[in-house]
């Protein structure tokens, strides 16, 4: 059953069965069987916190190779901010764009605009917006993955605004099919992605039929190439490069980057799943209500903390900060114009096609009943296990086991700590067999009286 | 009660007192094992609300209380009992804004006196006890067929 697509892939070859990812794993997706790692679909959402916890490597993010660019007529490469903040402090946007077609893309687009435009429409959208609060902002597929499965009570508080990249890669079809007489699948849009999640909001969109971006290439394999291609650009001034930055799109690269240069006053920002747990759980609660607008991503710091990212992620947070600050500083505002922003606001161009729907997790039972029951028998087998979630029955907790062993899935004698128990009840049938057979019957009468006989 | 207690989900949660870092956990286990059975999100989301306001009312005032999960195919029952100062004038509690938290509670965020109304509020049937000097019982009850619903 294949119904959700994932972003990540395990090697079986590889794998040894370490237990690294399955403790890790924030949504408790991944068992060990038969001593390979597998993903429970359902539960997986993309967060890649397995890929960068497993020591064999075994764990596999799907981009797409930088080869594929031959497929189209003209290419165009779409980075996220976070790839501006992979390279040293002088190396600024313009520079890395101008790498990125050397390497071969026909172009490459300031997505920074693009983020700035989107920007300007969630404040508008969360003036008008009179419902529960706070909105969340769907900027980080891993999120909305997450609310879909674990808070499906809170997928109307996901902000309607498509992502800057989707909108993006839709206007850039648009525009270059027409510049070149071109038909718009013969134009490749490119995301240049900090992490694997991306790409199941790419290959599977959580909101409507199919994404305008064509494929999304890893910021860790086009790292070095991209680093030579730079090397022998001519040099512009720093100044000049300096202006032609948005201040407001920079931002999206780094949590609290949005709230920040939209100077938002009643907003939040989180980053790591964990943290996100705790919040969306006082979000459930009816907690944070005077909130207006979260801002959350799976990774630590946002998207430079990816895992296809290659700078330390404090390194690049701050690398951005400091840009914000400078350009603040300088009072530098290369951003889209807010009244053009507003018109297309009006025309809903910036609002996703579809709408968002929960995905949560399959109950224990279809029958309610038989699911009540069910879930008493979880709690019984629970309470008989030892608690200490050591993990070797495959299942990333005691808890999490309980449940398998309900569901049919395993076995409760997989747990280690039933192998005395069975050891003494094997033994003790053992015994049984061997006192029913004759040789161990004290009454049996010898060999030599029943020859007599 | 016709429903035999095979179908029955019966579970007792203990609720310190006072201690503010472990607030919230209780109705966040209600909350999972309400999921794990498939009950409706939107059901789930009140008593989310309910349960966390009844935790936050022990936690805030009591020395110690209990919260009990009954759950049947067409019913939630939950039951919050606490040993604390329990509650002079019921109904004036029962007012919106109406609050006895302390300053220091007040500056973590609880205490808005939303808490009682806002039980009432996500459950379709209410019912509150409390002996002065003794302690407080909350009773509530949410229905899950639609067509028991008031």
């Amino acid at each position: 059953m294949n119904q959700y697509f994932h972003s990540i892939r395990i090697d079986a070859e590889k794998c040894n069965g370490r237990m690294k990812c399955l403790r890790i794993c924030p949504t408790q997706a991944i068992r060990i069987r038969n001593g390979k790692a597998m993903i429970i679909e359902e539960k997986c959402i993309d967060c890649g916190e397995c890929i960068t916890s497993c020591p064999s490597g075994a764990i596999i993010p799907l981009t797409n190779p930088f080869g594929e660019l031959s497929r189209f007529r003209h290419t165009m490469a779409i980075p996220s901010p976070a790839l501006y903040a992979q390279f040293g402090r002088e190396i600024l946007p313009d520079r890395i764009l101008a790498g990125l077609k050397k390497l071969g893309f026909d172009d490459a687009f300031e997505l920074a605009f693009t983020c700035g435009e989107v920007s300007f429409a969630i404040q508008e959208y969360l003036r008008e917006y009179k419902g529960p609060k706070p909105l969340i902002s769907n900027a980080c597929p891993t999120v909305v993955r997450l609310i879909q499965v674990r808070y499906p009570g809170l997928i109307d508080q996901i902000i309607p605004i498509d992502t800057p990249r989707e909108i993006a890669a839709r206007e850039i079809k648009k525009k270059k099919s027409k510049q070149f007489h071109l038909k718009e699948e013969e134009i490749g849009t490119f995301y240049l992605t900090p992490c694997p999640a991306k790409m199941i909001s790419i290959k599977q969109p959580a909101e409507k039929g199919k994404s305008d971006i064509d494929g999304a290439i890893s910021i860790s394999d086009i790292y070095s190439p991209l680093l030579s291609a730079m090397e022998g650009l001519e040099k512009r001034s720093y100044r000049k490069a300096l202006e032609s930055i948005c201040i407001l799109g920079i931002g999206w690269a780094i949590v609290g980057g949005i709230c920040r240069t939209l100077r938002l006053k009643n907003s939040l920002d989180v980053s790591g799943i964990n943290d996100i747990i705790k919040v969306f759980n006082d979000i459930e609660r009816g907690k944070l209500r005077n909130i207006d607008f979260i801002e959350a991503y799976s990774c630590h710091q946002g998207c430079v903390g990816g895992s296809l990212t290659v700078e330390n992620l404090y390194i690049s947070y701050n690398k951005i900060l400091k840009l914000i600050e400078t350009l603040e500083f300088e009072k530098i505002k290369a951003c889209p114009d807010i009244r053009e922003v507003r018109k297309l606001y009006n025309q809903k161009y910036f609002f996703i096609e579809g709408k968002l729907e929960p995905r949560p997790l399959k109950p224990l039972d279809e029958d309610l009943g038989r699911a009540i029951k069910k879930r008493k028998e979880k709690e019984e087998i629970y309470e008989a296990l030892s608690k200490i979630d050591c993990g070797a029955c495959g299942s990333p907790t005691c808890l999490s086991f309980a449940e398998d062993v309900v569901r049919q899935e395993v076995d409760l004698s997989d747990c280690i700590f039933n192998l005395p128990r069975r050891f003494k009840e094997i033994s003790r049938e053992i015994t049984e067999l061997l006192e029913k057979t004759a040789f161990l019957n004290p009454d049996r009468p010898k060999t030599k009286e029943r020859i007599k006989k | 009660m016709t429903m035999g207690d095979e179908n029955r989900f019966l579970q007792s949660f203990e609720i310190e007192g006072k201690n503010f870092g472990k607030a919230g956990s209780i109705s966040t286990k209600v909350k999972e094992i309400l999921q794990e059975i498939g009950i409706e999100p939107t059901v789930i989301r009140r008593v989310a609300i309910a349960t966390y306001e009844a935790e936050m009312n022990v936690v805030m005032y009591a020395r110690r209380g209990e919260l009990t999960l009954n759950l049947s195919p067409t019913e939630i029952h939950i039951e919050v009992e606490d040993e604390g100062p329990g509650i002079e004038d019921i109904e004036l509690a029962m007012q919106e804004g109406y609050s006895t938290a302390t300053e220091e509670m007040r500056e973590m965020g609880f205490g808005a006196g939303m808490g009682l109304p806002n039980i009432k509020k996500n459950s379709d049937k209410f019912e509150i006890f409390s002996t002065p000097g003794v302690g407080t019982s909350v009773h509530i009850v949410l229905y899950l067929n639609q067509s028991v619903r008031k």
